[in-house]
């Protein structure tokens, strides 16, 4: 990789990382608005028009707010607890395809943090770390509710881990290869004439059963309800943040949607055919022949419009995120764990043994 | 056993079905039952109520804070007979009579008149039995204003300064309510 090349990617990199941020600074507005609409309420909307400056007031009241450290707390896990738990959330945003090249001349910026053959697994390690940050904070803050919460945050992502990556293997089984961009591309279908076999070449039409399986273990990585054990407030007060104040509290509350985002991002990388979208390659044909554009041009719209789909796709699964929890209530603990070892982990299994059929047989490929 | 009632109902447990167990139908029915709420919020009026721009519209019958009233001549009309406070369950009203003196008779309308007037509003439990005793039409409690919140307890005890209606026409209330402009101005013209 060249300098200058290497220079377009950091920006890309940095891009990734404030869109990162920002989708989540307004998934808290998001929620609260729909969380509003759910119950036949207004919701925020007194900061600016619509409310649409209330991410900000929330900062500046975030940021003002008291310091708290408990009494016999390790202040520097403390301190160091809410910083893991965001970097970990941002980290994995990295390697998420949102879009093809741009092609400048002879420059092509990759919309892609970092290109890497085991993207998926990147992904997965780096989730997996998130759960130090919530164990870390909830041990530090020397509180028996915080220590509960923490214990249980950790005991369900391992075990909705499982499931999760038994029910991605099916999924690895049938694209052969690790790199988030592989298997976005393998996600579409080349070739003229109308047809609706431009969605039907997602992963959700080929593997249902992981799909589901898959966004039930979303649901519990990101400890959203109905699995938002960790912080459970009718039980534990706060989880593992019962002791935290200010922006440490507001980087953990902050994480969870980053999380959330990402995991929305996989979610339509491995299911929803990422950046692709319908009739894109009538469209791209339509403007390179059609239009006077020059053809670098006719590529980067071509481009640029799968990016929205890509964000199409994300927003839709944030708001299905958010319409979920406001639905169903919380799962009791040990409902937890029998409906993650005895259900999911078992139907995963037997999708892998499924897809491993269909493809020996030659059914699916 | 014989029932008690005719509520009693028996209850079958049966076993869930696979389509219960599976939990999904009614995790999509709850869902769905959420959209309609939604789509309901975001095209029809919610429920909220903006309270600085908008208030809760008050009952035709609430009864709120006390108003002493006076007659079209604009003279007190309470005459200090008692009963009001004879009447209170909760005894907030206290009162002391006075004589009508020579020159005072464009300010009572009887020849005995309440020197002092005192309804204690902690006491009092608006239940408006003081309206129903009065003979004169003089009690009323007003249907649009409540007693206010206060920090000091003395303030809570309110006298006729703050009881009594004002003379103007324009503050004037008819059964409680406040009169509305075109009232006003009708009252104005009587009064001429």
């Amino acid at each position: 990789m060249t300098l200058p090349a290497l220079g377009w990617q950091g920006l890309v990199v940095l891009a990734t990382f404030g869109i990162s941020l920002l989708i989540a600074t307004y998934c808290t507005y998001a929620e609260r608005v729909i969380a509003a609409f759910l119950q036949d309420r207004v919701g925020p909307d007194r900061a600016g028009p619509f409310g649409l400056l209330q991410p900000l007031a929330d900062a500046v009241k975030l940021f003002t707010k008291e310091e708290f450290f408990p009494a016999g707390a390790n202040r520097a896990l403390f301190v160091f607890g809410p910083c893991l738990a965001m970097i970990t959330a941002l980290m994995s945003s990295a390697v998420i395809p949102f879009g093809g090249f741009l092609q400048f001349g002879d420059t092509q910026i990759h919309l892609q943090g970092i290109e890497i053959n085991v993207g998926m697994l990147y992904v997965f390690g780096i989730v997996s770390l998130g759960v130090y940050g919530i164990m870390i904070g909830g041990w530090a803050s020397n509180n028996k509710f915080s220590l509960l919460g923490a214990i249980r945050a950790a005991s369900q992502n391992i075990s909705y881990e499982l499931a999760m990556g038994l029910a991605l293997i099916a999924v690895l089984m049938m694209s052969g290869t690790l790199s988030l961009r592989e298997i976005t591309l393998q996600q579409t279908h080349v070739g003229g004439g109308w047809h609706l076999s431009d969605i039907f070449t997602w992963n959700v039409f080929k593997q249902p059963l992981g799909f589901v399986i898959f966004i039930v273990c979303a649901f519990a990585e990101t400890n959203r309800t109905p699995f938002d054990l960790p912080e459970c407030e009718t039980e534990l007060i706060g989880g593992y943040h019962t002791e935290y104040s200010s922006m440490k509290m507001g980087l953990y509350l902050f994480a969870e949607y980053v999380n959330v985002f990402v995991a929305t991002a996989v979610m339509s990388v491995l299911y929803f055919g990422g950046f692709n979208y319908p009739f894109q390659y009538e469209f791209l044909d339509f403007l390179t022949n059609k239009t006077s554009l020059s053809a670098d041009w006719a590529h980067n719209i071509f481009v640029l419009m799968g990016v929205v789909a890509m964000f199409a796709k994300i927003f839709t699964g944030i708001f299905f995120f958010m319409w979920v929890r406001w639905t169903l209530p919380r799962f009791r603990y040990d409902q937890l764990m029998r409906l993650g070892w005895t259900i999911l982990i078992p139907l995963a299994i037997f999708n892998i043994l499924l897809t491993g059929g269909l493809i020996t047989f030659g059914v699916i490929q | 056993m014989e029932s008690l009632s005719k509520r009693a109902k028996v209850l079958e447990k049966k076993p869930m079905t696979l389509a219960e167990r599976a939990y999904l139908p009614a995790i999509f029915q709850g869902l769905s039952i959420t959209m309609q709420h939604f789509f309901r919020a975001a095209t029809k009026k919610q429920v909220t109520i903006r309270y600085p721009e908008e208030t809760r519209p008050f009952s035709p019958v609430f009864r709120g804070l006390h108003v002493l009233k006076r007659d079209e001549a604009g003279r007190e009309r309470c005459t200090a007979c008692g009963l009001c406070a004879v009447a209170c369950p909760a005894e907030a009203i206290t009162m002391v009579a006075g004589e009508r003196k020579k020159g005072e008779e464009g300010l009572y309308r009887e020849e005995k008149y309440a020197v002092s007037y005192e309804i204690n509003m902690l006491r009092c439990i608006f239940c408006g039995l003081c309206e129903e005793a009065c003979p004169k039409a003089a009690v009323y409690l007003q249907a649009d204003k409540m007693a206010p919140p206060r920090f000091e307890r003395d303030e809570f005890i309110y006298g006729k300064d703050r009881l009594v209606e004002p003379v103007t026409p324009d503050n004037r209330s008819k059964r409680g309510i406040q009169l509305t402009p075109e009232q006003a101005d009708k009252l104005r013209s009587q009064l001429a």
